[in-house]
């Protein structure tokens, strides 16, 4: 890091790429005018939206005509969740709040919570259960018609068995949300649907993308019949190019970069279990997104510790209630039989260090045994 | 009331209620020691937390989640038996 700040939320919002900034401010003046009108800057406009489309299609490895942009991750997620289908929907536990308040939203019946394991695994057998019943009824009578299961939890980094999960779902469309994998990740080889978000990937904040299967039996499921196969009102296109710029880049860096995450969460994993004793450590050690640890410390205030962090100068996350709006714990967390208080999510930029990685596990075990001995014990 | 012969019922119930995580937990963390080995002790709270992490307490402390029970004002009694 360049100033004395140690950012460590990246799976909130990575920082942006140095590849998408020079593009968003050239972009920026270039890309103003409406791409459907017939005049020249249209004309240029047109042409930077289509180039950014060309570059995520390239980057994911998809057409250029299965892509679209969204305003944000989260509008990617409603639009592609409840685009498909029309009955009932399952998702896992650990989906994020997103798809859980678009499943609700939906009103459709039934919405099935799919059980993970200890580590946030969905259960495939939970998957075949849950449109089971739609196989053994009429066609077109059955209960369940779209499963939605994440690539990776954006909170404790498992990745989900999605082939496992598509064979399960048999007949059921697939949506997966890939807002905390798209870019590190490559997209998963199965989905009617996947969605992300930019700003997880060093691209701008309010640039979502969608990416629509032609194979996908999947509509618009808001006002507007035309925005199917289209992205909706004004693109933003400056942020789309931005994103495009930053996507491109990351594919291009993340085997260097992935490897190098993966092995300072091991030591994140490996010293804080050793360091800070009544520690749980949520999440597996492989088969995990490579730049995202989460772990809780029994008896401390996950707000307490956020704080003392923000105080030693080191951002990060909490999934404990006392720093939620709603002040319930992490379902993520709870889910997965992990403690909920006391948590903490460190999540790393392209450009941590293993010196910012050492300077915030150097401090943790006397912040927590601080904050124990304030507690009583 | 003689109840004790059960062997689920707890020696001593700690009152949580009103507490925010993770207080209900630091209280059975100070007071396990006040029941035996084998015996019960219990914790009355209404946090929601506490319904995921007095369990998660009991599996990272070795000790045993007994079961949930409801107190006569609907307050979630948790109960864990103290193993060591």
């Amino acid at each position: 890091m360049t100033d004395s700040f140690t950012y460590l939320d990246a799976a909130s919002a990575e920082p942006l790429h140095p590849a998408a900034r020079e593009v968003l401010l050239a972009a920026a003046d270039q890309g103003y005018a409406d791409p459907r009108r017939l005049h020249r800057p249209a004309r240029n406009a047109g042409l930077l939206l289509a180039n950014a489309r060309e570059v995520v299609a390239q980057a994911l490895g998809v057409r250029r005509d299965e892509v679209l942009f969204t305003s944000s991750g989260t509008a990617a997620v409603q639009a592609g969740l409840l685009g498909l289908g029309s009955r009932g929907i399952a998702h896992t536990a650990v989906e994020h709040q997103a798809v859980i308040d678009a499943a609700r939203w939906s009103q459709r019946s039934p919405v099935t919570e799919l059980a993970v394991d200890r580590e946030a695994r969905v259960e495939v057998a939970a998957v075949a259960e849950a449109v089971g019943e739609a196989v053994g009824e009429a066609v077109g009578e059955g209960d369940v018609d779209v499963v939605a299961v994440q690539q990776a939890n954006h909170e404790v980094g498992t990745l989900q068995p999605l082939e496992e999960v598509a064979s399960a779902a048999g007949p059921a469309a697939l949506f997966v949300d890939a807002c905390a994998s798209m870019g590190r990740l490559p997209l998963p080889g199965v989905g009617d649907v996947v969605a992300g978000s930019a700003r997880k990937w060093g691209g701008p904040g309010g640039v979502g993308v969608l990416v629509v299967r032609r194979s996908a039996r999947w509509r618009w499921p808001f006002p507007g019949e035309e925005w199917s196969r289209t992205d909706q009102g004004f693109t933003n296109i400056p942020g789309a190019l931005a994103a495009a710029a930053a996507l491109q880049a990351v594919v291009a860096e993340r085997e260097e970069i992935n490897a190098r995450q993966h092995e300072l969460v091991a030591l994140v994993r490996e010293r804080v279990a050793a360091e800070i004793p009544d520690v749980d450590v949520a999440g597996p050690a492989e088969g995990r997104l490579p730049h995202l640890v989460t772990f809780s410390a029994l008896y401390v205030d996950g707000e307490a510790l956020v704080t003392a962090l923000d105080r030693l100068g080191a951002g990060v996350a909490s999934g404990s209630a006392c720093t939620s709006d709603t002040r319930e714990p992490s379902r993520v967390l709870a889910a997965m039989g992990a403690l909920t208080h006391g948590n903490v999510r460190l999540s790393l930029t392209r450009d941590t260090t293993r010196e910012d990685v050492e300077r915030v596990l150097d401090a943790l075990p006397g912040i927590v045994k601080d904050l124990r001995a304030e507690a009583g014990l | 009331m003689s109840e004790r012969q059960h062997v689920d019922e707890p020696i001593v119930t700690l009152d949580c209620r009103r507490q925010a995580c993770p207080r209900p937990i630091i209280e059975l963390g100070r007071h396990l020691g006040d029941v035996e080995v084998g015996e019960v002790i219990a914790v009355a709270a209404d946090d929601v937390a506490a319904h995921h992490d007095v369990p998660a307490w009991a599996r990272m402390r070795g000790q045993e989640f007994v079961g949930e029970a409801e107190a006569d004002d609907g307050v979630p009694v948790y109960r864990i038996r103290r193993l060591s």
